[in-house]
């Protein structure tokens, strides 16, 4: 049977790409992820910007994690001269991760891949049939930007990171008054992991290469080598040696991949089969509660991985606001001199990389940035071929569904890996 | 401003999705909102499309791209009332620092095949290309300025909107001058009200993201902001950022540069 298949824009993903899948005798002969953001020359730009202005530069890469452009630009700057932030700082730090996690993997659970699952084009429409999960979800995600303003004046761009900690201290009142919403936050969680497990994922196991980083003692966020599920374990500074960016045509977002040409998934699930011991108890619990069996391999259950995570962080981001008792200054003096410098941290779509070199009074000479999703990008479109032996057998409309929805499991963030989906399925004759 | 529930379209043109995502952060209003709307296109949050003509569209992002150039005439066509959304919307936003400079030199800093990438040499804003009947600025927005935009159309008014500087916020949250008092060099002074003055609520200035106030007086303010620079630079820099090619951030920032070359 020869069909054509086209969506005219992928919905409910953060930026704007289009995706061919060419199909012949039941196989996918050709998958193109066609990115059409328009690029926007970041590293570019910020060359000869002071290093202060780069967290909050970069923040611009990305409106849904600006807090992951901000730490791996701070933390790279701060490699570059030799310094790190105190303890207090390092946890304010975590704590403002906490609550990026939290808002945008509820986002994304609820507002962006769950209608798929649940058969509706829009969390809008889902409220229509069930009200109170909407409800929830969104007070769920509410919770994460509450504490992100608390933290850094406002939860899109937050202005209070920088080189050497935070310009101020938050006041400990604004962040222990949210502790019962936290609260509240860590019960729905769980209640949310319990029912990540009952969806109907569509079948697919991909035997994936994953990285992620990799703390023996946190749940690596910030601090942490480069670790592999095939066994390299790299530490940041080394993280060029094995994991390569390349510019291919029908993208303006780079594409990553391994020394040894392979293709690697960055993310939610990559975090949790590599992080598992480093969860907080309440998560590992819910995670035994739902009878989650690692490794998770099947894309579209980054879902139930992004769920655990939304638990484990409410569950640390009441433990570190009952800890905070700021002293000191907020943030380093800092002794400005020439040399270069390397930071990742986790953002909820995956690793993202920053290295910069600087001259001797601060500006920037040098910028390079590998945002998680151009990692996934090539990954993405080796899951289509995986999943196209499938699609043949679906009807039109469901395959298109089931190769869209595959795509916005991923949390693409199209935005940030240029620095538009258009979905296009044909069966090529 | 019908007797039907206005139909609203959300585009989005050269940006990070942060001012869109404004709207899906209005998590206590979002059931409200969108039963007083009939959300017919937004991609962020829902696959369905429904055919123009629209009754809203709120264009989020600079123009950067050819494509883009033709894109916003079929949207300004198929929109009755038009809403720039945000500082890209509005000024071209910090992807419009490339307007400053040859931006093939930028494009190699990024890609290895520049030749593959289809851009113009420069961002620009909405208004630049079709009229626009709304501006609201910030990088990001204030979410309730969206809120209080639609409520006003819905309600045939014009929207409240603050018409002072980010000075005024400051007064109002009783936050102690960063520039007077701390000699920190700040935007506040030349800067639109809207974002409740965080930078300076966090000891910092202000880096102008909700771009220049009518009234601002540069000429006065950049001088005194030079003899503050921290580093050499800092208050040319601090004009040419996320506002930059606003019409009067720009002129004072060139002037600066003029003064140099002298």
């Amino acid at each position: 049977m020869n069909r054509n298949i086209e969506v005219g824009a992928l919905a409910r993903v953060e930026g704007e790409g289009g995706l061919f899948i060419g199909l012949k005798d039941g196989k996918a002969v050709e998958v193109r992820l066609d990115i059409y953001e328009p690029p926007r020359f970041f590293e570019g730009f910020l060359r000869g910007r002071f290093l202060q202005e780069v967290p909050d530069i970069t923040a611009r890469i990305c409106g849904i994690c600006p807090v992951a452009y901000q730490m791996s630009g701070a933390t790279a700057l701060e490699n570059a001269l030799g310094i790190e932030v105190s303890p207090q700082a390092y946890a304010l730090r975590r704590l403002m991760y906490c609550a990026e996690y939290i808002e945008s993997h509820a986002l994304h659970i609820y507002l962006l891949q769950a209608p798929d699952l649940l058969g509706q084009p829009s969390a809008l429409d889902l409220a229509a049939i069930a009200p109170d999960v909407v409800r929830d979800a969104l007070r769920l995600k509410k919770i994460g930007n509450q504490l992100l303003k608390a933290i850094g004046g406002r939860s899109v761009h937050p202005v209070n990171v920088c080189v050497g900690g935070f310009y101020r201290w938050p006041d400990a009142k604004s962040l222990q008054e949210l502790l019962p919403e936290l609260e509240w936050g860590l019960e729905a969680a769980k209640a949310c992991v319990l029912w990540s497990a009952t969806l109907p994922y569509p079948e697919l196991e991909i035997d994936y290469e994953y990285v992620a980083l990799h703390h023996p003692d946190e749940y690596a966020v910030i601090k942490g080598e480069v670790w592999s599920s095939k066994g390299s374990q790299l530490t940041v500074k080394e993280y060029e040696t094995r994991y390569i960016e390349e510019h291919v045509r029908h993208s303006n977002a780079l594409h990553s991949h391994t020394a040894e040409g392979g293709h690697y998934l960055v993310g939610p699930l990559a975090r949790l089969n590599l992080n598992y011991e480093q969860l907080f108890p309440a998560a590992r619990q819910a995670m035994h509660d739902a009878n989650i069996q690692l490794p998770l391999l099947n894309p579209y259950k980054s879902l139930i991985a992004r769920a655990v995570e939304v638990a484990h962080y409410y569950e640390e981001a009441i433990a570190i606001i009952k800890a905070y008792q700021p002293t000191g200054t907020a943030h380093l003096e800092l002794r400005l001199k020439a040399g270069e410098g390397s930071g990742a941290s986790e953002a909820p779509r995956g690793l993202l990389y920053h290295r910069y070199i600087i001259d001797d009074k601060g500006l920037v000479q040098f910028a390079k940035i590998t945002p998680p999703t151009a990692q996934n990008l090539p990954r993405i479109e080796e899951d289509l071929f995986a999943l196209a032996p499938q699609l043949v057998t679906m009807e039109h409309e469901a395959a298109t569904l089931t190769a869209e929805h595959l795509v916005r499991a991923y949390d693409p963030c199209i935005s940030c890996a240029t620095h538009f989906l258009k979905l296009k399925v044909e069966e090529i004759i | 401003m019908t007797d039907h529930k206005p139909k609203v379209a959300v585009y989005k043109f050269s940006s990070c999705d942060g001012c869109q995502l404004s709207l899906l952060n209005l998590e206590d209003e979002l059931l409200e909102l969108a039963g007083a709307i009939d959300i017919a296109y937004f991609l962020e949050a829902t696959r369905t499309v429904k055919p123009g003509p629209y009754d809203i569209g709120i264009v989020e992002g600079s123009i950067s791209t050819p494509h883009e150039l033709e894109r916003i005439k079929e949207v300004r066509e198929e929109c009755k009332f038009l809403i720039a959304l945000g500082t890209c919307a509005t000024a071209g936003g910090i992807q419009a620092l490339r307007n400053f400079t040859k931006t093939e030199d930028l494009a190699w800093a990024v890609y290895a095949h520049p030749d593959y990438l289809h851009y113009l040499e420069t961002a620009t804003p909405i208004a630049e290309h079709v009229k626009v009947d709304l501006e609201i600025w910030g990088c990001p927005v204030n979410k309730y300025m969206v809120a209080e935009a639609i409520a006003a159309l819905l309600q045939n008014r014009k929207p409240n909107f603050p018409q002072y500087s980010v000075c005024l916020e400051c007064k109002r949250n009783g936050t102690v001058c960063v520039l007077v008092a701390h000699g920190i060099p700040c935007l506040g002074p030349a800067t639109q009200a809207g974002c409740g003055a965080i930078c300076p609520s966090n000891g910092r200035g202000c880096y102008g993201c909700y771009g220049p106030w009518n009234q601002a007086n540069l000429e006065a303010l950049t001088p005194t902001l030079e003899a503050l620079d921290r580093q050499p630079g800092e208050t040319f820099r601090l004009l040419r950022n996320f506002s930059g090619y606003a019409p009067s951030f720009r002129k004072a920032a060139d002037t600066l540069l003029d003064k140099e070359a002298k």
